[in-house]
């Protein structure tokens, strides 16, 4: 640590704060608002803060497109004594999708959260939102195996919370937050216990650090068993097939906007997590060729392709069908980590954004139709389309992206996860790709046979979803069309990402590329 | 009731005094000492506990209503946060404190470890007492005549 150094100190600037500031903005706001305690007031911050972060998240993108990464040291301690956040091109990826959701729901939970909740509980609906936005932005900025924990909780707890607030819809939002309050907890467990693991062997938590330590000593069975826990830890935060069955009641059941905002972002900050041990931390040829992953992972991810998909075709309930299809897609996700290349991770890092927009996007749609119809039942939606044209289209637009045809964001990653699966000589796993796409084919044409092709429920109220529901929608629904096309952000951040990750312990090394930051505190 | 009890009703608000100086003396000598925010939360927020325990959930929430404990809360994270943010204003990292006092950088730490505990102190206080409020707050699902 710094005592008075003989070169006189350089100011910090904004933009060197930048990876901070992306956690504490909205870390900030959850205890502002509670303290403030008026409820218009509340969304208001909520609403900076993410349109504030997703700022932030953009200029941070826009500082690693390069390949090159920024390291912040936390207190000015530097690392592996202090905290670092680190930010590469894979987590300034899921940033900017995290930040983008939260910037897109708020507007959207206006109005449905005030349909749903009861206004004495807004404004610590909207404390825990941002917390989990807290935590979830965390989760991925951080270069800290700890810190991944902290805020991994910090996401979790919040999110319980969130969950349960379905109940004043249906009372079986409590079970539903109940068991994902247990899933989860021994998820975080299993994750805390692999890190313990790995602090006993390397005597640290800096992930860069522990990388260089683990890459020392080859493998051995505490090694092994830190695996272990972390996949199987996060593996249930990511909700991988047999993992999975938190999954369904807590987005059925969440509240609307929680749905959209949990759909479209932690799983997927759970994906990256994975993502960084695996090929970070731990050597990638420790990963695959010790412990086989490729015969682990590959078989649950086709079974999710196909299990889920197929569950999801004779569900008689919207939101539950969707909740199916997310894990589903996962297995798309888990399938381009196993295939264990550069094409094969672009294609899980492409998808984990396009899917997270393509389901922001329907469950935006979800939200509206039970705005009008108070339930999202196949037999009290039926004919929505109809009085909605706004709300149909966007589901037809997202489903047409679910499924993966050609002009949609959904396309581009199956595509990428195609030429993937051929450039391994996995021709079959390519054809059963595309098979599973035809499974998302009917559970998607289901729908929009309901929406469309039957006269209106008497019971509903045959109107529009307001414009501060629909204008959100339509940009999610707009951005998978425009991801489909322009591809140069997505693919381009993707590719440097899996590049990043694919070179392994190498991507992590202890020397940042950015000067500034680096000038004090030693 | 206030006929009961007199000598624990006595005991108590001779003890709940002492044991509020123990948790300041907790909270400032954390950094010589055994202790810091955590532990000298805990300790105050035993003081309005015990008192709630002995005199009733009424009598407690009448020196430290439900909705303080709720903003005691938050406060503590937004002192903690603070601190880091007026680092940051100084022109150092989040939560550097050195940067307090820039000629002689362990003072500065010395004292920014008090500010971030102080944060730590009053949110701990804080959650503790609103989980006992949560507990002795509920009402019984069935009363003991209903059985």
């Amino acid at each position: 640590m710094a005592t008075a150094s003989e070169t006189p100190h350089i100011a910090l600037t904004l933009r060197d704060h930048l990876p901070i500031l992306q956690v504490l903005i909205p870390l900030c706001t959850a205890p502002l608002i509670v303290l403030l305690g008026d409820r218009r007031v509340a969304w208001g911050l909520a609403f900076l803060a993410a349109l504030l972060s997703l700022v932030v998240s953009f200029l941070l993108m826009m500082q690693v497109m390069d390949g090159s990464f920024i390291s912040y040291h936390l207190g000015g301690w530097a690392p592996p004594i202090g905290i670092e956040y680190r930010i590469d091109a894979a987590n300034a990826f899921v940033l900017l999708l995290i930040s983008l959701t939260a910037t897109l729901v708020l507007p959207f939970a206006l109005r449905s959260v005030a349909d749903e909740i009861p206004a004495r509980s807004h404004t610590l609906f909207y404390a825990c939102f941002t917390l989990v936005l807290t935590g979830l932005l965390g989760v991925v900025a951080t270069g800290d195996a700890f810190n991944v924990f902290v805020f991994l909780e910090i996401s979790s707890l919040a999110t319980y919370v969130l969950v349960s607030q379905g109940l004043y819809r249906d009372k079986r939002a409590l079970s539903a937050a109940y068991d994902y309050l247990i899933m989860g907890t021994i998820g975080a467990t299993f994750f805390v216990i692999g890190i313990g693991f790995l602090y006993m062997t390397t005597g640290t938590l800096n992930m860069a650090d522990m990388a260089e330590r683990l890459a020392g000593q080859g493998s051995n069975r505490t090694v092994q068993a830190a695996f272990a826990f972390i996949v199987v830890g996060m593996g249930l935060k990511v909700a991988i097939y047999p993992l999975h069955l938190w999954l369904p009641a807590a987005y059925n059941y969440a509240p609307s906007a929680v749905t959209v905002f949990l759909a479209a972002t932690s799983t997927k900050a759970a994906v990256y997590v994975l993502l960084r041990f695996m090929f970070s931390v731990f050597q990638p040829e420790f990963v695959f060729d010790t412990n086989l992953l490729l015969w682990i992972l590959a078989p649950f991810a086709l079974l999710a392709m196909f299990a889920a998909s197929l569950i999801a075709v004779f569900q008689t309930n919207f939101k539950r069908m969707l909740a199916y299809s997310s894990i589903a897609q996962i297995g798309y996700m888990l399938l381009g980590i196993s295939l264990f290349s550069v094409t094969g991770l672009s294609a899980t890092m492409v998808h984990l954004f396009n899917h997270g927009i393509t389901k922001a996007a329907l469950f935006m749609a979800v939200g509206a139709l039970v705005l009008r119809s108070g339930t999202t039942f196949y037999d009290r939606i039926e004919g929505m389309g109809r009085v909605m044209p706004l709300t149909g289209a966007a589901v037809v637009l997202g489903g047409l992206s679910l499924i993966g045809v050609p002009g949609t964001a959904g396309f581009i990653s199956k595509w990428v996860l195609v030429q993937a699966a051929f450039e391994a000589d996995l021709w079959w796993i390519a054809l059963l790709i595309v098979a599973s796409s035809l499974l998302a084919v009917i559970y998607m044409w289901r729908v929009v046979e309901i929406l469309y092709l039957h006269t209106p429920h008497p019971e509903a109220i045959h109107k529009e979803a307001p414009l501060s529901m629909v204008i959100p929608m339509w940009i999610a629904a707009g951005a998978c069309v425009w991801f489909g096309i322009d591809t140069s952000l997505t693919m381009g951040a993707a590719n440097t990402a899996a590049t990043g990750l694919m070179g392994g312990t190498d991507g992590m090394a202890l020397t940042p590329t950015v000067g500034g930051l680096l000038g004090n505190g030693q | 009731m206030k006929e009961h009890h007199l000598i624990l009703r006595v005991v108590t608000k001779s003890l709940v005094g002492t044991i509020i100086l123990f948790a300041f003396y907790v909270q400032f000598h954390g950094d010589f000492s055994p202790g810091g925010g955590f532990q000298a939360g805990v300790i105050m927020a035993v003081a309005f506990i015990l008192y709630g325990i002995v005199f009733g959930l009424h009598e407690v929430q009448r020196v430290l209503p439900a909705w303080v404990v709720h903003k005691l809360v938050a406060l503590g994270v937004l002192v903690y946060a603070g601190t880091g943010i007026w680092n940051m204003f100084l022109g150092y990292e989040f939560l550097h404190y050195g940067s307090f006092t820039p000629d002689h950088m362990s003072h500065g730490q010395h004292s920014g470890i008090l500010y971030v505990e102080a944060g730590v102190g009053i949110t701990v206080t804080g959650v503790m007492v609103a989980i006992y409020y949560a507990f002795a707050g509920r009402t019984p699902r069935l009363g003991n005549d209903d059985w």
